[in-house]
């Protein structure tokens, strides 16, 4: 059975039914095993739900609070036959919003959840933002919450409407909308016989169906080198392969590829997969791969194709998130990790921070503080090879790692 | 477009594959905890996957109980001789006879929670500062969060506080002398994923998970392998039947699912 892999951010914040539609994504589509459904079937009884109470399989938030652990992204999987899935849970209050980037940054598609009854709200216009931000292509909009407004149409209409007017400003090309009730299961996994108005799929056949492989960069042939396999064996007495995970382009055998930074060119002599050869590599494959000449290439170098090549830059514009809970200090020298390659750098200038909720830009309170989104300038002390992350989220992106406490501090998009 | 479709088999391999070289990259001592159960043996194959044609650049290190079944060890060894990868056994037995760690007594008595100062022990001796796991996020709730580069301090405790964000495939290992991280390439994989993946490389597992028929005895509504390391009550009787072993590696209690 060769199934596909989906992984999506689910967004929301503890009213708007984000764990009932995750649980009840999970028991449709029969993931839950029989003892977990008899001890959430005890603790509702207990609490005098009506039904079993599907928020309970994912809520550990509660409890988390009150022992004054980090809350944080929370990663759950199931599967169908067609496509077994990753959800990155994220809590979805602004004070959350580092969480929310994090889950988002290795998503494909994002789920944004809008409460029938109120609407759009600031924290949808949050979601919707980062997913925008973090190059989410898809996002599926679920109208939740359909029996409590009598499984209006009107209403529905009216909030896609507004959706839309807002959502042009994003640059998010696959926009979809759907309305659920997650805690009836309208919609979700089955078809809603209550909404014959609506006639699109439910959530899980687009979850399904959504065509994500075409959404990595085949075009830009990127290969960051992570490591040097050098056996040293009699078997292997002069074998030198550069391992690494492919992150932009198909690379062939025989293809005439660069090295960079040196600018050094030779052929692919070889690719592999543990000890099976392949003609081919294309992301997000790991692999090694051998060349015609002995060239000096170490981890933190890249291949790439004469005639398309990243730009090599030692100033970054950039759009950051700030993770830590220290402030940013004016000045502050970073080691910046990008692809496999580390330098350090400092933070140059910072441009405008951004009201998320609003989407202004605040040029006269430029501190940076946990959560906050900002454009800043950087300085790298050597070159660094990029793209614009809107272009490959590989080689777009970066982290900052505080030297002294050797926490990552914040996260990077590089726009070029 | 179809021809750069991944199963999600591979797409998890890649992902272990990759986690697992940039232990190899960042790390200076690193080591992979082999517990001789399935997910540590997927964990062991991908790392011979990794670094091939060249020999896995990391020891396993089996952190043993002393109560095993014959067949996990001669797994274990002819594992270890075909890899030609170093092993290094950090014995529960020696913490024991030097007075460091007091073994449970009892029906229920299970050399499972003196592992930890045994792990602990052994990662001071040999100054790891990485050691790879078997672990999968799906295994219960609280682990739902963990991290694929897991932070520990200089007491092996991990703290909330000190975990990192991890974004992208962008992994962060740096880290305070004394301090290490235990890592879990097979995060993203459920236990489903590993019997397929074991199924489709046609990875050797020990015989002990296949069905077969063993003494057992059945206890607080589980079935547990009968054998010379577990205390029965008096009205308990072994009794013979058709098993397979659902877990290994906690050697003590090893759980059987009944054919």
């Amino acid at each position: 059975m060769a199934q596909g892999l989906l992984r999506f951010i689910t967004a929301g914040s503890v009213d708007d039914g984000k764990s009932t539609l995750i649980g009840r994504l999970l028991y449709d589509s029969k993931t839950i095993f029989e003892d977990q459904l008899v001890s959430i079937e005890e603790a509702s009884a207990q609490r005098g739900t009506d039904g079993a109470d599907l928020s309970l399989l994912t809520d550990g938030l509660r409890a988390e609070r009150e022992q004054g652990i980090t809350i944080d992204v929370a990663y759950r999987y199931f599967a169908t036959p067609k496509r077994k899935f990753i959800i990155a849970d994220a809590p979805g209050h602004i004070q959350y919003t580092r969480n929310m980037v994090t889950g988002a940054s290795t998503a494909d598609l994002a789920i944004i959840l809008v409460d029938a009854r109120a609407g759009l709200l600031e924290q949808t216009f949050r979601h919707s933002f980062i997913t925008h931000l973090l190059g989410i292509k898809h996002m599926v909009v679920c109208v939740n919450k359909m029996d409590l407004v009598d499984w209006s149409e009107d209403r529905y209409n009216e909030i896609l409407e507004e959706f839309r007017n807002f959502s042009s400003r994003l640059d998010v090309p696959d926009i979809r909308f759907i309305p659920i009730s997650a805690l009836k299961g309208d919609n979700v996994v089955d078809a809603s016989d209550k909404m014959p108005w609506y006639e699109g799929p439910t959530l899980l056949h687009d979850l399904e169906h959504i065509h994500v492989a075409a959404d990595r960069n085949l075009q830009d042939c990127r290969f960051p080198v992570q490591y040097v396999i050098r056996p040293q064996t009699d078997a292997h007495r002069d074998f030198r392969g550069y391992a690494g995970r492919v992150a932009g382009g198909v690379f062939k055998v025989g293809d005439e590829v660069l090295a960079l930074p040196s600018g050094i060119s030779s052929q692919v002599t070889s690719i592999s997969i543990g000890e099976k050869s392949v003609d081919k590599a294309f992301p997000p494959q790991s692999v090694v791969m051998t060349l015609a000449n002995d060239i000096d290439l170490s981890r933190g170098d890249m291949l790439v194709r004469e005639n398309n090549q990243p730009e090599s830059a030692q100033d970054l514009d950039v759009r950051i998130c700030w993770l830590s809970d220290q402030p940013m200090r004016p000045g502050a020298r970073f080691e910046l990790r990008h692809t496999s390659r580390e330098v350090k750098a400092v933070v140059k200038e910072v441009v405008y921070k951004l009201d998320i909720n609003t989407l202004h830009r605040m040029e006269d309170d430029l501190t940076i503080g946990m959560n906050d989104i900002a454009r800043v300038r950087i300085r790298t002390a050597a070159p660094v090879l990029v793209d614009d992350y809107r272009r490959n989220r590989s080689t777009g992106s970066f982290i900052l790692v505080d030297p002294t406490t050797r926490l990552t501090v914040a996260a990077g998009v590089v726009y070029t | 477009m179809s021809d750069y479709n991944m199963s999600h088999l591979d797409e998890l391999e890649a992902e272990g594959i990759y986690v697992l070289r940039e232990v190899a990259a960042q790390f200076e001592r690193p080591a992979i905890l082999f517990s001789g159960g399935k997910d540590s043996i997927c964990v062991t194959h991908l790392a011979k996957k990794a670094f091939a044609p060249a020999r896995i650049p990391m020891p396993l290190v089996h952190i043993d109980t002393g109560h095993n079944f014959p067949e996990t060890i001669q797994f274990r060894d002819d594992l270890v001789d075909s890899l030609g990868v170093q092993l290094i056994v950090g014995s529960v037995q020696d913490l024991i006879d030097r007075g460091e760690v007091a073994e449970e007594t009892g029906f229920n008595a299970s050399r499972n929670k003196i592992q930890t100062p045994t792990l602990i022990s052994t990662i001071e001796a040999h100054q790891f500062d990485a050691c790879v796991g078997g672990a999968r996020r799906d295994e219960e709730k609280a682990r739902a969060k963990e991290r694929f580069f897991s932070h520990r301090d200089d007491f092996s405790q991990w703290d909330p506080k000190n975990q990192r964000p991890e974004l992208w495939d962008l992994y962060n290992g740096k880290h305070q002398p004394g301090e290490h991280f235990r890592v879990f390439p097979l995060n993203n994989w459920t236990e489903l994923d590993i019997w397929n993946y074991i199924l489709r490389e046609n990875i050797a597992i020990p015989s002990l998970y296949f069905a077969h028929e063993r003494q057992v005895i059945r206890r607080a509504g589980q079935i547990l392998a009968h054998s010379d390391y577990l205390n029965l009550r008096p009205e308990e009787q072994p009794e013979s039947l058709q098993i397979r072993f659902r877990t290994l590696g906690g050697p003590d209690h090893h759980r059987c699912g009944r054919k």
